[in-house]
């Protein structure tokens, strides 16, 4: 069974749009790394500090009642969210309170108080402190950095600079468009979701370092051709491996989406989408981006 | 070829049944397996993380500051002593900002003696100001440094000796950057009263009550110089609220600590059927409570834990032997625990908890469950793919798929890594990334096929021409797991090693392990048609 035969789309006559939709992307994913700098979006607590609890029901709980529940204690400004399936309830507080009371047993116990009919487990309960917080931002912050400079390196030794960069920005954008939706779609950021998209940008690069390898190739067999034709037929003969793998990784995303629970379910969502973005980018961004560099292609081909 | 083929598939065959063999003390039966198998033969089942089976992650931080203010006030109130000793009038010794001792003195003539005095009991200390009739003495920053330090180690042996008395299997407890305390506590039932009994300082203190003194007055704000009022709270042992707190006012100067005691166990009151914390002394703090006791009898002592009052029994006579008890309205539990943090000794400094993590054990189970039935027919969808789509190739990348999952959990239990949740995503994701190299050399395979090649030299090159490009792929997503590695904690590090591991596997099943196949198949029959 073949789902792509000897294809012969010209990629790089439609790098205009891909321009224009990349550009959209990348902007709307500058907007949200920008917001979350200066701490605005739905920062998990894992970077802002806080308190999350996250409780299972006996019977089923109504939103609405718990929130009362709260404020009856003071506590106002809590974010809720049922999983009905479960009759599970996550309590997430931003504020990092100034006392020492832990805030997660105020809760706990409050909700003991207020739903004695209806009986609960604690599913898990985090506190951490704003200090953390910061640290884990910067962790994270220094880790993005440092993988897409190993990369680099790595790619600019295995081709040459121009593919290097090239990569990098295509892996770059695939990350701002993936936290770009998270942050419209109001997802929360948090740690895991830093893993995602660190491990998408992984997985983009394999991607894009598959098309180039079959570039690289061309470039060295075929002297005569134009570069974009070089890179059209890299594309295209390359194109059917990229579909196959795409589609089982996302496959596999999907069964996790739907199947993995809970505490998954937004990680596996972020590498979903990141499958997808990748697999475009691949060839729409990071092929295109290898003609823009003007004075290379005459370097390339000698490199070649 | 015939000699390294069979090479290959022994090589194979070992990494296979070794993987087996360390992964099957995982499986639940794997009680009734014989003894003799358990002497022999791996029997370590692989670690679960915290987000699977539940327990607590605490990051303490060490108030390392609190730790230099006693040490400072520790110095105030010797050199305070000494000079009085040698005749030098003082008005007072005390301890200002954190680190800084003030001695004034009436005789401003002996501001040589003082001077003098303090440079020879504690040269650690420098002349900060030297005005007649007050002496100020710094401490140097690199002792402050070393007291902090030290406070942070000293928690973390004592509060790993209460972990051990508490009765954790396998804790991790380690020091973290300058004065940060990680603690992950697997499989813990009851999180709180864990959280309580590491998070408290169990400063124990022995102190006169002050009869003298007006305790009313005292309450209001005016507390006569040298005493301090400190409470006494009556906790309901059922509801554990507290039910009313009793003011004392006390002489301030602690005549004795918790240092001194060399065990605290739980005993019955036969009277009242309510447990109480005896203690016993060492051979120093038995001559000192005698030496206590013997001054003040018929006063009050107070015993104070961490600025609470417990209990304030007369002194009825002069006490050897060197045993007390602790008594007040204690649950068997709330007893127990303050016997431990009594035996493992105060901490240095108070910490104070900047991460707290507590899964429950029902999340947990959900989670395993959830993960593995993802897992399943994640697994299940991308063999099934294959097989349509490459027909008999696709088994073969099939079997190296299995093949590689069968590793993956046997290095993950041979090198004692944490599965977490993300780890199981990561195990996921190497079976996609798996089906990439395979996906790879039989595309290359196919062209080669369509350029004409019979299907021996197609197999060998479909595989030599995907070999650099699996390489570069492996090797780029091995840069992130890595880094993820270096920066990750927790779950994220359960990531990066169930991905790095299984990137490292994925290159040797996809290389070695459906190569064997074709050329076990090449080396039997000569094949014309390949069906890919």
């Amino acid at each position: 069974m073949e789902i792509v035969k000897d294809t012969n789309i010209d990629f790089m006559g439609l790098k205009k749009y891909a321009y224009i939709f990349s550009g959209i992307l990348s902007i709307i994913g500058i907007i949200a790394v920008i917001s979350i700098m200066f701490g605005r979006g739905n920062l998990g607590i894992d970077f802002g500090g806080g308190t999350a609890v996250q409780l299972k029901f006996d019977k089923p709980i109504k939103i609405d009642a718990a929130r009362d529940a709260l404020q009856k204690h003071g506590i106002n400004d809590a974010e809720l969210q049922e999983f009905p399936l479960d009759n599970k309830l996550l309590i997430r507080l931003k504020k990092v309170s100034t006392s020492n009371e832990p805030v997660a047993d105020t809760i706990i116990s409050l909700f003991r108080q207020e739903f004695t009919a209806n009986t609960f487990v604690v599913d898990s309960s985090i506190e951490i402190g704003p200090t953390v917080g910061k640290r884990l931002q910067k962790d994270a912050f220094t880790a993005v950095i440092l993988s897409m400079i190993g990369i680099i390196i790595y790619i600019a030794f295995r081709f040459e600079l121009k593919f290097g960069i090239a990569a990098a920005i295509a892996t770059f954008h695939d990350v701002l468009a993936v936290l770009g939706v998270f942050f419209i779609l109001n997802k929360e950021i948090n740690l895991l979701i830093i893993t995602a998209l660190l491990t998408l940008a992984g997985y983009s690069l394999t991607d894009t370092v598959v098309v180039f390898d079959r570039i690289r190739d061309y470039l060295k067999i075929r002297r005569k051709d134009q570069i974009d034709v070089i890179i059209n037929n890299g594309i295209n003969h390359t194109l059917s491996r990229t579909l196959i793998t795409s589609l089982t990784t996302a496959l596999v995303l999907v069964a996790l989406v739907i199947f993995g629970g809970e505490v998954i379910h937004d990680f596996s969502l972020a590498l979903l989408l990141g499958v997808c973005v990748g697999t475009y980018s691949s060839i729409f961004v990071a092929s295109p981006l290898l003609l823009l560099w003007k004075g290379g292609s005459g370097m390339m081909k000698k490199a070649a | 070829m015939k000699k390294t083929l069979k090479w290959r598939i022994l090589l194979l065959a070992a990494a296979t049944v070794l993987a087996v063999l360390f992964f099957l003390p995982s499986l639940p039966g794997f009680k009734s397996f014989p003894s003799w198998w358990k002497s022999v033969l791996p029997s370590k089942p692989i670690t679960l993380g915290l987000d699977l089976q539940g327990g607590i992650h605490l990051v303490l931080g060490v108030e390392g500051d609190k730790a230099v203010e006693n040490f400072v006030n520790h110095v105030a109130d010797d050199i305070g002593t000494i000079l009085t000793q040698k005749g030098i009038n003082i008005v007072s010794a005390k301890r200002e900002n954190v680190t800084d001792v003030v001695i004034k003195y009436s005789d401003t003539a002996k501001e040589k003696d003082v001077v003098n005095e303090m440079k020879k009991q504690y040269p650690n200390f420098s002349t900060a100001k030297d005005i007649p009739g007050e002496a100020v003495f710094s401490l140097g920053s690199s002792e402050k440094e070393r007291i902090k330090d030290s406070a942070v180690s000293q928690a973390l042996e004592t509060i790993r000796n209460r972990i051990d008395q508490f009765g954790v299997t396998e804790p991790l407890i380690q020091r973290q950057g300058a004065d940060e305390i990680l603690i992950q506590l697997p499989g813990v039932k009851d999180p709180k009263r864990a959280i309580e009994l590491i998070g408290k300082t169990a400063l124990l203190e022995f102190k006169i009550v002050d009869e003298e003194g007006n305790l009313n007055t005292a309450i209001q704000g005016q507390i006569p110089e040298g005493d301090e009022v400190l409470y006494g709270k009556e906790v309901d042992p059922v509801t554990k609220a507290v039910k009313q707190t009793i003011p004392y006012l006390l002489k301030s100067k602690s005549l004795m600590t918790g240092d001194v005691i060399s065990d605290a166990q739980v005993s019955i009151n036969q009277e009242f059927n309510e447990p109480y914390v005896a203690l016993s002394f060492n051979s120093v703090g038995a001559r000192l409570f005698e030496k206590i006791t013997g001054e003040n009898v018929k006063k009050r002592m107070a015993i104070v834990l961490d600025g609470n009052v417990y209990s304030a029994p007369v002194i009825q006579e002069r006490i050897g032997g060197g045993k007390a008890s602790i008594s007040g309205h204690f649950t068997m539990e709330s007893a127990q625990d303050l016997a431990i943090v009594l035996r493992a000794g105060a901490l240095p400094a108070p910490v104070k908890i900047i991460q707290n993590l507590t899964v429950g054990p029902s999340l947990g189970r959900d989670s395993i469950e959830k993960g593995l039935k993802a897992s399943a027919i994640a697994a299940v969808l991308v063999l099934l793919f294959m097989v349509v789509y490459y027909k008999v190739s696709g088994l073969i990348a099939d079997f190296a798929m299995v093949l590689n999952l069968i590793i993956l959990t046997g290095a993950l239990s041979a090198l004692d890594a944490t599965l977490t949740l993300p780890g199981i995503a990561g195990i996921i994701l190497t079976i996609g990334m798996g089906v990439d190299s395979n996906v790879l050399i039989f595309e290359r395979i196919r062209e080669e096929l369509r350029a004409g090649k019979p299907v021996r030299s197609a197999v060998d090159s479909g595989y030599d021409k995907a070999l650099v490009t699996i390489l570069d792929s492996h090797v780029t997503t091995l840069i992130t797991a890595l880094v993820l590695f270096m920066f990750g904690t927790g779950p994220i590090k359960g990531f990066a090693v169930t991905l790095s591991l299984g990137i490292a596997i994925n290159l040797f099943t996809a290389l070695v392990g459906t190569k064997v196949v074709y050329d076990y198949i090449n080396s039997r029959t000569k094949v014309t048609k390949l069906s890919i």
